[in-house]
């Protein structure tokens, strides 16, 4: 019997003793462990949901620049016009992330006489492209048309429906909507490619195309774009993308500051937390000393229990985190974070190195003192 | 008694309340820096959105319409009204001034470019590039270049009272011209400064100083539009509302308000004839775009706030967890309960009270330096904010203690004399 115990020792002399021992601390002390740990926890989600916010903030904040319509816009060489085929190839490369309209145009003549820019569209991608016209209703029927506000002064100012003329072929044009945009597009009439197509001929000469990526995904759309379809000009509207990526920077550089800021508070939070923790127990550390054992197994064991709360503090964090990031992304963007999880190592190394560095600061300051004093409670 | 066992605390603990009030510190400034941040960043973005040039366009009230295709004018030449040159300066004259940003006059005109061979009909387009004006005793300059910050010029910018040209990219690879190079433009030579890239209809234009445009045009004085780029507040219903309809001190407040609406409406009454428009692509979005990103840094805020509020705690739980002894000899010396809470107490307020206004001075300083490094610019914190501050640090470090406290208190003497905490 004796000899059997004696064997189990032998087999594994350190470690059960070892885990036990760590185990016991945190079931004996409860309260103080628990602390440390909510702790911990505390601090890996609000890093979680920083750098979570960090990583995804360009994305949401992308899709909101989407709202100030086309980045890219392709324009046929001359005079000609698209191949029939460019519309179906660019919707092919953008395989969704992104939104093509093609525009055509010509110049039309009122009853009096007066040039007019007509275009053809199709009005249900435009109303998504172009989000900021104000239009007082949509066109639905075939021969209804979209009239920019000051075309409208001239052509039809009650909304009667009225005639257009190109190269003799007349149109009979019934608006139904007034476009207010403040640019160019206020002085021109809009109908539907069908309409457009079956009157003039033309076929489109532009098409504008809203891309939602990193400005390096739109110079590769761009690549792209202009290797499938050779006779066009494919250029981005630097306005929109430079405009962007101002903003964008200056954003995240803020939100870098933020997060920087935020995560040093946790950290400190952490620190003085697991600070208070390991001084509390310094009888436990003298009473091992006291017993005979080595100043790296106490180190060890100290570490070891810092370890283990800083990666259970960080798991149970990082899924707090990406929780909070979400109702974040929810509240402000209307659409949850997508949670990171190339942030988890980051967290997770993170959260062991705070905590090992406040268990070994105290034990490192522990250590000049003779377990004697600690023991008599000096 | 009491002030004396304060001070003794202080002064015999140095190293216990040198941490408690670090972390204090720390806390204070991460959280007035926050706040600093946040309340600012709404105007420095805004700033930052003008990068995405006017947001107003002025035209003549008598416009006829623009016949323009991808930027070619198809108009007859000489046919349109114009604003007259001399009146832009009284833009900087009205009730928002400034919070214009800059404006930019525009004047396209059809020239003939090249010599007698293979002339071109081409579009000439006259600007401001960086014009200094003066209207009543205030001196500034104004032009695309600070409207239109996307434009960039390989070479130098015409001096805007010279007789040089920009040519435009795609232009000058046709004409196979670069600069440093003569143009004839209508018979007369001129020389081209630089290359202009805009990714617009610019591209395929030249762009020549204001007068130059008049000259060709045989209009001193014509402009054709102005673009004006101003700080405005996001629109909402009030500021949709027709200003005819409105009475009184309605009237006032719309006016009073920097909208894109009241600012186009005095825009026109400071130009005479003029109409003016806010350019609905730029300014309707500005406001979501704004929006989210305030929206975002209070939320970061408020984690900063909570973070900063949990650090304080924990710092002072640990502080007082300690010194269970100290209460044990009190509460054996005949302390009460509460002149112990008291003592602990009074320790927080001090340490609240010196953590706060140390941390409020670095969080300040903090500010500052994230707005001079990220926006170039000054973020300044009001002086209300102190209080406010300095009543959350107090606030803060009574709710991290009131735990530790109340379970120093009810610890049993004896087991805290004996050693067994």
């Amino acid at each position: 019997m004796k000899s059997e115990v004696t064997n189990r020792r032998a087999g594994k002399p350190h470690t059960s003793m070892f885990l036990r021992m760590l185990m016991r601390a945190a079931v004996l002390r409860r309260g103080r462990a628990a602390s440390a740990l909510l702790a911990m926890v505390v601090a890996a989600a609000v890093a979680t949901a920083m750098l979570n916010l960090y990583v995804d903030v360009q994305a949401k904040l992308r899709k909101e620049f989407r709202n100030y319509g086309a980045n890219v816009v392709m324009v046929a060489k001359g005079d000609q016009a698209l191949p029939a085929d460019a519309i179906d190839k660019i919707n092919a490369i953008l395989a969704g992330h992104g939104l093509a309209v093609p525009f055509a145009y010509v110049v039309a003549r009122t009853s009096n006489g007066q040039s007019i820019v007509v275009s053809g569209t199709n009005f249900e991608p435009v109303r998504k492209l172009d989000s900021w016209w104000s239009v007082t209703s949509w066109p639905a029927n075939p021969q209804d048309a979209l009239v920019g506000v000051r075309a409208a002064a001239l052509v039809g100012p009650q909304g009667t429906p009225f005639d257009l003329s190109f190269q003799g072929r007349i149109m009979h044009i019934n608006p139904t909507g007034i476009l207010r945009t403040g640019a160019d597009e206020d002085s021109r009439i809009y109908l539907s490619s069908q309409d457009f197509e079956s009157w003039t001929g033309v076929k489109p000469s532009t098409i504008e195309i809203a891309s939602s990526g990193s400005s390096e995904e739109v110079s590769s759309l761009i690549r792209q774009l202009s290797q499938a379809v050779p006779v066009v000009e494919v250029h981005p509207i630097r306005q929109i993308m430079e405009g962007e990526a101002h903003v964008l920077g200056k954003t995240r550089a803020t939100l870098a500051a933020a997060t920087g800021l935020i995560i040093a508070t946790a950290a400190l939070c952490v620190l003085s937390t697991l600070i208070g923790w390991v001084f509390d127990r310094r009888r436990d550390f003298a009473i091992m000393k006291a017993l005979g054992a080595s100043e790296g197994l106490i180190s060890g064991f100290f570490a070891a229990e810092a370890a283990a709360l800083g990666a259970v503090g960080a798991i149970v964090g990082f899924g707090i985190g990406i929780g909070v990031a979400a109702w974040i992304g929810r509240v402000n963007f209307h659409a949850p974070v997508v949670p990171r999880f190339n942030v988890l190592p980051v967290v997770f190394v993170g959260s062991i190195a705070v905590a090992l560095v406040s268990a070994v600061l105290p034990i490192f300051l522990l250590r000049r003192v003779q377990p004697a004093m600690i023991l008599r409670g000096e | 008694m009491f002030g004396c066992l304060v001070f003794e605390s202080f002064r015999r603990q140095k190293r216990r309340k040198i941490l408690a009030g670090v972390a204090i510190t720390l806390g204070v400034g991460v959280a007035t820096a926050m706040i600093a941040v946040a309340t600012d960043i709404g105007d420095k973005i805004s700033r930052e959105l003008r990068n995405y040039g006017a947001n107003l366009i002025v035209t003549p009230q008598e416009d006829t319409l623009d016949v323009q295709i991808g930027g070619v004018d198809l108009k007859p030449p000489s046919d349109g009204a114009y604003l007259n040159e001399a009146d832009l300066p009284k833009i900087k004259g009205m009730f928002w001034r400034n919070n214009i940003v800059g404006f930019s006059p525009m004047l396209p005109v059809n020239v003939r470019v090249g010599g007698d061979t293979g002339a071109k009909n081409l579009t000439l387009l006259g600007t401001y590039f960086s014009k200094r004006l003066t209207f009543g005793r205030e001196s500034f300059s104004t032009g695309v270049r600070s409207t239109h910050p996307w434009w960039k010029v390989q070479g130098a910018w015409p001096d805007d009272n010279s007789f040089d040209v920009l040519i435009g990219e795609s232009l000058a690879a046709k004409l196979g011209s670069k600069a440093g190079d003569e143009i004839e433009i209508a018979g007369q030579p001129h020389r081209v400064v630089g290359i202009l890239s805009t990714g617009g209809p610019e591209d395929n234009q030249i762009v020549a100083p204001l007068a130059l445009a008049q000259h060709f045009l045989g209009k001193p004085g014509a402009v054709r539009r102005v673009y004006v780029s101003a700080l405005t507040k996001p629109e909402d219903a009030f500021a949709r509302r027709d200003p005819q309809t409105l009475r009184g001190a309605e009237y006032d407040r719309w006016y009073c308000s920097p909208y894109a609406a009241s600012i186009a409406f005095q825009l026109q009454e400071a130009i005479p004839h003029s109409h003016a428009e806010q350019i609905r692509q730029i300014a309707q979005n500005e406001g979501t775009v704004l929006s989210r990103i305030k929206g975002l840094m209070l939320l970061v805020t408020l984690a900063a706030l909570f973070a900063s509020a949990l650090a304080v705690s924990a710092a002072m739980a640990t502080a007082i967890f300690e010194r269970r002894k100290e209460v044990g000899l009190m509460k054996a010396l005949g302390a009460g309960n509460i002149s112990v809470a008291a003592l602990f107490f009074a320790e927080a307020l001090l340490l609240a009270l010196i953590g706060g206004i140390i941390g409020f001075a670095g969080g300040a300083l903090l500010a500052r330096q994230i707005g001079r490094s990220i926006f170039d610019s000054q973020i300044s914190i009001e002086p209300v904010l102190f209080p406010v501050i300095l009543a959350i640090a107090v606030i803060v470090t009574f709710a991290g203690s009131a735990m530790a406290i109340r379970r120093a208190v009810k610890f049993d003497p004896v087991y805290a004399l004996r050693g067994e905490a």
